[in-house]
């Protein structure tokens, strides 16, 4: 079948300014929307310029708005397309340094600042330590995430002030608040007790909508806020 | 051009190079420099689980893990390394968990463990539960816990830095050369010691499990600065992929009971494994596959299988082989089970296939999975450059890139995320080491200018060659002939096949000839690795007359021990591939006919 590209384009090395180029290929309903892309990377315009790796879902490189939600390039399929024209953007709310490539630093600056890896200053057990499959399953949701940023750019809060911390940290601080072993849930709750942590969520769910990995993004949020307002985790 | 000066220098950040990293920065100044932000790296896409003896639900021993391992590599594994492997496994595991690592639990509160390929009790032969697993994403909990672990220690990152040469005075590693994808600008890191952690290169072939990113870096830059490389001919097929896609369908569905039937509706491992059928090791099971899909017994006589997990199917294989639970009851999986221990793969098979694997069987076909060659290293990581094992001092290799060797000719399930941290540990303790010991070897002014003309030459304005057409050849050809079948004229067919490949990879054109994000100049660059090492492999396999692990041959079935029992090295010189060997370790485990 026939599918129109329609393709952000942004070079800061010519003087076309933003604009967008539109492609016409030939595809299969099963083809992903990143196939679409290597199509015309290699067929068409080399210059075409994006971010790829694993091409399933797992390495989070290839977040792009996709008729303006934020998807993984590699989890959408032609036949899932409402419409035989594809509208193809950067994310939002990061600079974009080249066609749908934008700078992530912002993003792995914020999620760096919540603490995001496991703290227990008490001497290991000689083989591991014991936690119940309920104990692990409180957490397993927030395990999943693989840092694409499709949540935190897809968040009017974050687009409004990028000071924001965002969903992405805030579910990598859950992951650990909630995990039995770790002792460092009261520093990350205090770093999220901030005009810029957790009360800029508005509970509007796009993220949740734009996790590939469908981890009930907003939820753990939710969860994450109610601690720091009882003191309590639950 | 900037300089950048590290002890110790690591290329790549996956579960190899972040290991490595941990423990060297511990002691010296280290960097790590990879392609790719680390999260994105190869490792996060390995599912099913890693292998130590823990013994958390019954009787296991590293011994026993150790024999598997030398078993499973067709005795080309060298014994000693896998020893230490087999025998580091158990402590590996525990530091993992002890960094935050999610795993599975048993209702005990310990680590959950499933049964793996080729995982057996080495008194009944049956299988055993050694594989420890964090559902079916071990591989993503492994890269995230190690990045997350080094974001605390403060771990150095250069991140989209592509590494493109290494740099080497008076036969030491004294740095590499990197590209900053943002401003297209060369780099200089001058290092006492260089670890090389890039992953492996599926990419040669057409159907492959593995990332875009996998194109073989490391061995290629090696090559030409003319370090061999080991068993290049020794590379895995890992049985169940999703038929065309190549996308990996772990082996623990079948740990958990998922059986392969063909168009008969037979189970037909029970045919070629009697003991642990379905639990074969996959050259095994792979090679079953191609031989039913011969005999026309694909699925509609087309060239994939169905992978059926769904309870009333494992439910009647388990009562038939009489599998029970640690508990001694009768082992029964139900939907919600299923759901529960393999949530990526349904999601997987749902958005690519729209094929639910509860209710429905999963069409598989053997994808290009795993690189038991690569560059020669000791059981340190120390490189070794020719058939006395030579160290070459200051370079250092780990993971898929490496060949220790202790996968041999066919590697087990879950034994490659344990070789990343095994190995990466050893491999930084010992960089850092060296580094302690030794001072930084001046380099010359005109240190880059080797990669830099490499880059002026695909930048050439007068070619015509397109680098897609010349990929798409070698992946065809090298997947139809020095694949999971091979015979000689297909080989050689392949060696003229990939020569004249690089003849016209001379007269390429590419588009794009900035300096910012230039990912057109450096999937180029990629190509012609993987020309590279294509080559290299062609010639080891048409070279090695024999059948032996990953390495099948319908010319010479037979594993010859008298001939054949030796590891190949291979070095790419101006005027092709020159071969030498070197001796198996063999210590206790004498070889002997391979049965499942």
């Amino acid at each position: 079948m026939e599918v129109k590209l329609k393709v952000f384009r942004y070079n800061p090395e010519d003087d076309e300014g933003k604009h967008f180029d539109t492609f016409t290929l030939e595809a299969e309903p099963t083809d992903r929307v990143l196939d679409l892309l290597e199509q015309v990377k290699n067929y068409v315009d080399g210059t075409l310029t994006f971010r790829r790796s694993c091409a399933h879902g797992v390495c989070g490189s290839d977040a792009i708005r996709i008729n303006g939600v934020n998807r993984l390039a590699c989890k959408v399929l032609v036949q899932d397309l409402k419409s035989k024209t594809v509208k193809i953007e950067p994310i939002l709310g990061l600079e974009v340094e080249k066609d749908l490539v934008v700078d992530m630093e912002p993003f792995f600056r914020h999620y760096k600042s919540v603490l995001p890896y496991f703290v227990n200053d008490d001497p290991p057990p000689m083989k591991e330590r014991l936690q119940s499959p309920e104990e692990r399953s409180r957490f397993d949701d927030t395990t999943k995430c693989i840092l694409c940023a499709s949540c935190t750019t897809s968040c009017p809060s974050f687009w409004i002030n990028e000071e924001y911390v965002g969903p992405s940290a805030i579910v990598n601080a859950h992951r650990f608040i909630y995990d039995s072993r770790d002792q460092a849930a009261a520093e990350r709750l205090e770093i999220l007790n901030d005009q810029f942590g957790v009360y800029r969520c508005h509970t509007i769910f796009n993220c949740t909508d734009a996790c590939p990995r469908e981890i009930e993004v907003t939820k753990a949020v939710g969860e994450v806020k109610k601690a720091i307002a009882t003191g309590r985790l639950e | 051009m900037q300089k950048h000066q590290h002890e110790v220098i690591v290329v790549g950040a996956g579960g190899a190079g972040l290991t490595a990293a941990l423990y060297a920065s511990q002691h010296v100044s280290t960097a790590v420099i990879s392609k790719l932000y680390p999260t994105r790296s190869h490792t996060g896409t390995a599912q099913g689980g890693i292998g130590a003896a823990l013994g958390n639900t019954e009787e296991d021993h590293p011994e026993w893990h150790a024999y598997d391992t030398v078993k499973g590599s067709d005795y080309l594994g060298d014994q000693t390394a896998i020893e230490f492997m087999a025998q580091e496994a158990v402590q590996a595991v525990y530091e993992l968990e002890h960094m935050g690592l999610p795993f599975s639990r048993n209702p005990d509160g310990t680590i959950a463990q499933r049964p793996f390929g080729g995982h057996t009790n080495n008194e009944t032969g049956k299988p055993v539960r050694r594989a420890c697993y964090a559902a079916d994403r071990t591989g993503h909990m492994i890269l995230q816990t190690l990045y997350q672990q080094s974001i605390k220690n403060k771990v150095n990152f250069f991140d989209e830095f592509h590494v493109v040469d290494l740099l080497v005075e008076d036969g030491k590693a004294a740095g590499v050369v990197a590209i900053e994808l943002e401003t297209g600008e060369f780099h200089i890191f001058h290092a006492k010691a260089v670890i090389f952690a890039t992953g492996g290169h599926g990419r040669v072939w057409e159907i492959t499990s593995n990332a875009y990113a996998y194109t073989g870096d490391g061995v290629a830059i090696t090559l030409r600065r003319g370090i061999p490389a080991e068993d290049m001919e020794f590379f895995q097929f890992h049985p169940t992929g999703i038929y065309k896609m190549g996308i990996l369908i772990t082996e623990g569905v079948r740990g958990e009971g998922g059986v392969l039937i063909n168009d008969k509706g037979e189970r037909f491992m029970e045919e070629y494994a009697p003991t642990v059928k379905d639990l074969a090791s996959r050259d095994v099971v792979s090679r079953a596959m191609y031989l039913e899909m011969k005999a026309g017994r694909g699925i509609g006589g087309k060239r994939f299988l169905n992978l059926d997990v769904t309870p009333e199917v494992v439910n009647k294989y388990a009562a038939e082989d009489g599998r029970t639970n640690p508990d001694g009851s009768p082992y029964r999986m139900t939907g919600e089970d299923i759901f529960a221990k393999l949530p990526d793969i349904i999601d997987f098979c749902e958005t690519y296939i729209g094929v639910n694997p509860v209710t429905q069987p999963m069409p598989v076909q053997p994808t290009a999975h795993y690189a038991m060659g690569g560059i020669p290293t000791n059981m340190y990581g120390e490189v070794v450059i020719d058939k006395e094992n030579t160290v070459m001092p200051g370079l250092y290799a780990a993971g898929e890139v490496a060949c220790v060797s202790a996968h041999g000719a066919n590697r087990l399930g879950t034994n490659a995320l344990l070789d990343l941290v095994v190995f990466g540990k050893y491999s930084g303790l010992k960089a850092a080491e060296y580094s302690q010991g030794s001072s930084f070897i001046p380099l010359p002014a005109n240190a880059a200018d080797f990669a830099q003309e490499q880059f002026a030459q695909l930048h050439r304005e007068d070619g015509t060659e397109s680098v897609t057409d010349i990929a798409n050849e070698m992946k065809e050809v090298m997947f139809d002939h020095v694949g999971v079948f091979r015979v000689e004229e297909g080989m050689q067919e392949a060696v003229d096949k990939i020569r004249a490949l690089k003849e016209r990879f001379q007269h390429i054109s590419i588009d794009d000839h900035g300096k910012k994000f230039n990912t057109d100049v450096l999937n180029a660059w990629e190509v012609s690795n993987l020309l590279d090492l294509a080559e290299v492999t062609a010639v080891s396999a048409l070279e090695r007359k024999e059948s032996r692990g990953a390495h099948s041959r319908d010319d010479y079935t037979e594993r010859d021990d008298e001939n054949w029992l030796k590891h190949t090295l291979a070095w790419l010189d101006k005027d092709g591939v020159r071969l030498e060997y070197k001796p198996v370790d063999i210590t206790k485990y004498k070889p002997k006919a391979r049965s499942y």
